[in-house]
């Protein structure tokens, strides 16, 4: 058994964190060490803070170093108990911040997923402001951007930004760890008003299976959690359709390119023909599945136009949404979902004959010559809702 | 002698002392309440014939320049802040009165600087008994702690213009960085081997000190034109060999923000301008030069290239994004106290359009009229600000000196003035319930625009009527205090002692609050 751990992120450009380092002692009870550059404003209250939390895991005696660099609470609780975790892997008790009444929204199965923006789950500081964007969805990562080592020490710490962060409506997202560790994941985090779990390197409908069911097991109220499976590899997109229908609780599909790229290697170009065949496998599978299909991410942060070509591109083929990893991503994408003045007067025409044939009790609708059929319509009552989300019309 | 004494409740509700290093000064009495009816500056009058008939002014040394001035204890010496943190000037000085013995000076820098560290040593020593001007960085954490023997004494930009233009502040030498003068002392910032931009804080000195000295690295022919010191005024031309480092004249960052939440910061102020109707054809408005103000500037030129429209003048301090703007055709003209950079010194020099003006144009309390009150917009940052709008900008929410004013209080007499922060920094809320240090008194701050949402100052019902409808976040500020304590937690409150170590003065000449020491 390790008598000293430490757990968080401490250094002169770390912000919004702090490093806590744990040594289990025989005697002498719990001393605290502060070190924090919001001493003079918050010691007091962090040194207690971290006194109650020893209490709260019965830890008699111990010497606890935090060294802060302006993290919150829920943070610093969360580097402490990965450290203790880590100094006394018989621990298992979780110590919860309070969970934020604006953490206690819903979500739905048809809900707007044009932006979703990745945060990588063991730094704190972006989280803080990660809802102000306007993003659809925010993304807690513990997958790709986490270092194996840090998987624990993550998953604590979405745990607590998950009860504290006001996420502003955006939907709560997390990207869980490949199976095995994924199990871990959910285990930590399915309690806390996830509303999608996204699946990484999803390659079967088994995976999606048990993924659902451990879910099932593990959750406590009864709201059931969506699935995004990610498809990144030559073998998924060969499955997507499977994947999409092997649980009612997959609510969309998505791509993950550089994976892919490399799977069936070849290097991932800027107009990513090389991907076609992938887009459009999981492109269809995810409508014949009747679910959203949702495009990769764009990683070039400073090609803003670069972006809005590729997802009017992702948009043409059919796609509902993209992945973003900056915040300043997620305005362009919304402005490339927005229809175009041509479809918004198509569609505004075609929704009206529909209306009018409605309301003359017509079976069919028409609009000059031309009969339209009931997926046009759909098509185009969903083109004039983008274009009321977009504030295009009223 | 108390640095301090006779305190009194001043109309902010601040206890003020209405003595201050011996002299006595006037509590704030509330905006536009007080006159102050001195009748101006009398400095020496000297007579032509006491000076060279060749009109060559140099002399060897600034050493020798001081003790030609006649350099003795108790004496005010004042300095410009052009070189910003690349200032040698000021150092120099002191080491000299250190030198000859001289104590108990009274340095009055437009600005202090990180650079200017050694100049604790002569104020531990007693050469120098205390600082009118600005406090920070090390001198600021030193007076802090209580350790200068006088009393801190913070004025605006426009407040130390004041104050040495009426007469209650006299300068006995002033000593001018310039970065090329000829003998006579005609000098300027624009020339020479090490320009900074305009002159515009030391003309005054120039006019009104007993005697001015001119410190330059590159001595030029005369006429030295432009001549924004005039040689007329100087005593004596000091030639060294390195008078500044322009280099370091930018301290911080002077490009655009990539802080996605400093970005927005930006980008709701440049909606509300667009909302309040305050963006229009011919539009005048300040442009600062730290990476928010830039982002909002980048995002107010895009919507003037959306509506084509462009703006009458902008003030600077200028960059290459400003007279990038300029040349651009989206603005005509370009007023500058201060540039930074190469490109906007440059264009300053040989743009017409580019114009350099100084505190007296800018700011002046005495003035008939002046710029600021012509600008239809300015945006301003904070260390600070409460719910009744109330701005800090010279301390940390620990009480410690971080800032001078600046022309912080002076830029408020613009038609709308919008404060742009960060809801906290570091987990310390930045919208307290009353601020640690009463800068920017709230009845003259229109807007606070933070990352979480824009509030308007309920004195400005026509703005709130105009936004009500922009779709735009506009929100109680107490809503948005509620928001941030909820996140980050109540911060416990500064400790400080009762021991006042600054005052910070309002425009009029007025004390509007006290510093106090800090306690470890």
């Amino acid at each position: 058994m390790a008598k000293i751990a430490s757990a968080g992120n401490y250094g002169p450009k770390i912000r919004s964190d702090c490093m806590v380092t744990v040594e289990l002692t025989d005697s002498g009870g719990v001393h605290i060490e502060l070190i924090s550059k919001v001493k003079d404003f918050f010691g007091d209250h962090i040194i207690a803070l971290a006194q109650d939390e020893m209490k709260f895991f019965g830890i008699k005696n111990a010497n606890v170093k935090i060294e802060d660099r302006g993290a919150l609470d829920f943070v610093i609780t969360a580097r402490i108990e990965a450290a203790l975790k880590r100094a006394d892997n018989t621990i298992t008790k979780s110590y919860l911040p309070e969970m934020k009444k604006h953490c206690l929204y819903k979500s739905a199965k048809d809900a707007l997923r044009r932006s979703r923006l990745y945060l990588p789950g063991g730094s704190p500081k972006l989280m803080l402001n990660a809802g102000l964007h306007g993003a659809d969805a925010i993304i807690l990562d513990l997958e790709d951007s986490v270092h194996p080592d840090e998987k624990d020490s993550a998953r604590i710490l979405v745990r607590n930004a998950l009860r504290t962060i006001d996420f502003k409506g955006a939907e709560r997202m997390v990207r869980i760890n490949q199976l095995p560790l994924g199990f871990e994941d959910l285990k930590e985090i399915i309690n806390e008003n996830v509303h999608v779990i996204l699946i990484p390197k999803c390659e079967s409908k088994q995976q999606v299976i048990d993924i659902d069911e451990s879910i099932k097991k593990i959750k406590k109220a009864k709201k059931q959690v969506y699935l995004m499976p990610i498809i990144e590899s030559a073998k998924g997109v060969m499955h997507a359709y499977e994947i999409a229908l092997a649980s009612k609780n997959v609510i969309a599909l998505t791509l993950g390119l550089e994976d892919y790229t490399a799977d069936i290697g070849v290097t991932r170009s800027k107009s990513e023909d090389e991907c076609f065949f992938a887009k459009s496998m999981v492109l269809n599978a995810a409508k014949a599945a009747g679910v959203q299909a949702i495009d990769t991410v764009f990683s070039d942060v400073n090609d803003m136009v670069g972006l809005y070509e590729n997802v009017k591109q992702a948009k043409a083929l059919g796609f509902d949404g993209k992945g973003c990893i900056h915040p300043r991503q997620i305005r362009v994408i919304h402005e490339a979902f927005l229809p175009s003045q041509e479809e918004l007067a198509k569609a505004q025409q075609i929704v009206e004959a529909y209306t009018t044939a409605k309301k003359e009790g017509k079976g069919v609708v028409s609009l000059g010559s031309k009969m339209i059929d009931a997926p046009v319509v759909k098509q185009a009552q969903h083109v004039l809702k983008m274009a009321k989300i977009g504030g295009m019309i009223k | 002698m108390k640095k301090a004494d006779k305190f009194v409740k001043n109309a902010a509700g601040r206890l003020v002392p209405t003595v201050v290093n011996g002299k006595k000064v006037i509590p704030f009495m509330g905006v536009n309440k007080y006159r102050p009816t001195h009748k101006g500056a009398a400095p020496r009058v000297p007579t032509i014939i006491d000076y060279p008939q060749d009109c060559n002014k140099v002399v060897d040394s600034l050493k020798d320049a001081l003790i030609k001035s006649g350099l003795k204890d108790g004496m005010t010496l004042s300095t410009h802040h052009h070189y910003r943190n690349g200032d040698y000037v000021a150092n120099w000085i002191f080491d000299i009165a250190a030198e000859l013995g001289v104590k108990d000076l009274v340095w009055l820098p437009s600005a202090a600087f990180p650079c200017h560290a050694p100049i604790i040593k002569h104020l531990e020593s007693g050469v120098v008994h205390h600082i009118e001007g600005s406090l920070n960085g090390p001198l600021g954490d030193f007076c802090s702690h209580g350790k200068m023997k006088g009393l801190g004494y913070l004025r605006s930009h426009g407040g130390r213009y004041r104050a040495v233009a009426d007469g209650e502040l006299h300068i006995d030498i002033a000593v001018l960085a310039a970065s090329a003068s000829d003998m006579m002392g005609n000098a300027n910032g624009v020339h020479g081997k090490h320009p900074f931009g305009p002159m515009s804080f030391s003309k005054v000195d120039s006019k009104n000190a007993d005697r001015t000295i001119v410190v330059t690295d590159t001595l030029i022919d005369f006429p030295c034109y432009p001549w924004e010191i005039m040689g007329n005024d100087v005593d004596f031309v000091v030639v060294v060999d390195e008078v500044g480092d322009p280099q370091k004249i930018v301290s911080g960052t002077t490009r655009i923000t990539k802080s996605p939440d400093r970005l927005l910061i930006a980008e709701y102020a440049a909606k509300f301008v667009e909302a309040a109707g305050i963006l229009h054809d011919g539009m005048n408005f300040q442009a600062g030069a730290g990476g928010t103000s830039l982002a909002f500037v980048d995002f107010i030129q895009q919507m003037m290239i959306e509506k084509g429209i462009k703006a009458r003048s902008m003030i600077g301090g200028s960059t290459k994004y400003l007279v990038d703007m300029m040349n651009n055709g989206r603005a005509d003209y370009i007023f500058d106290g201060q540039t930074f950079g190469l490109e906007a010194i440059s264009s300053l020099r040989d743009n017409p359009r580019h114009i350099p003006i100084d505190v007296y144009e800018s700011y002046d309390f005495h003035a008939k009229s002046n710029l600021v009150q012509m600008m239809d917009l300015i945006v301003l940052g904070s260390t600070e600000v409460d719910v009744n709008f109330n701005a800090n900008c010279v301390t940390h929410s620990d009480g410690r000196m971080l800032h001078g004013i600046g022309g912080y209080q002076n830029c408020l007499m613009a038609k709308c003035t919008i404060i742009a922060v960060p809801t906290f920094r570091d987990r310390i809320p930045v919208i307290k319930d009353e601020v640690t240090t009463l800068v920017a008194p709230g009845e003259l701050v229109d807007v606070i625009v933070t990352e979480r949402g824009i509030a308007i100052n309920p004195l400005r019902t026509d703005l709130i009527e105009a936004t009500r409808n922009s779709g735009l976040p506009i929100r109680d500020i107490r809503d948005i205090k509620n928001e941030i304590d909820d996140l980050c937690g109540v911060p416990a409150k500064p400790k400080l002692s009762d021991e006042a170590v600054a005052v910070v003065e309002w425009v009029d000449g007025t004390i509007l609050d006290t510093i106090h020491k800090i306690e470890e």
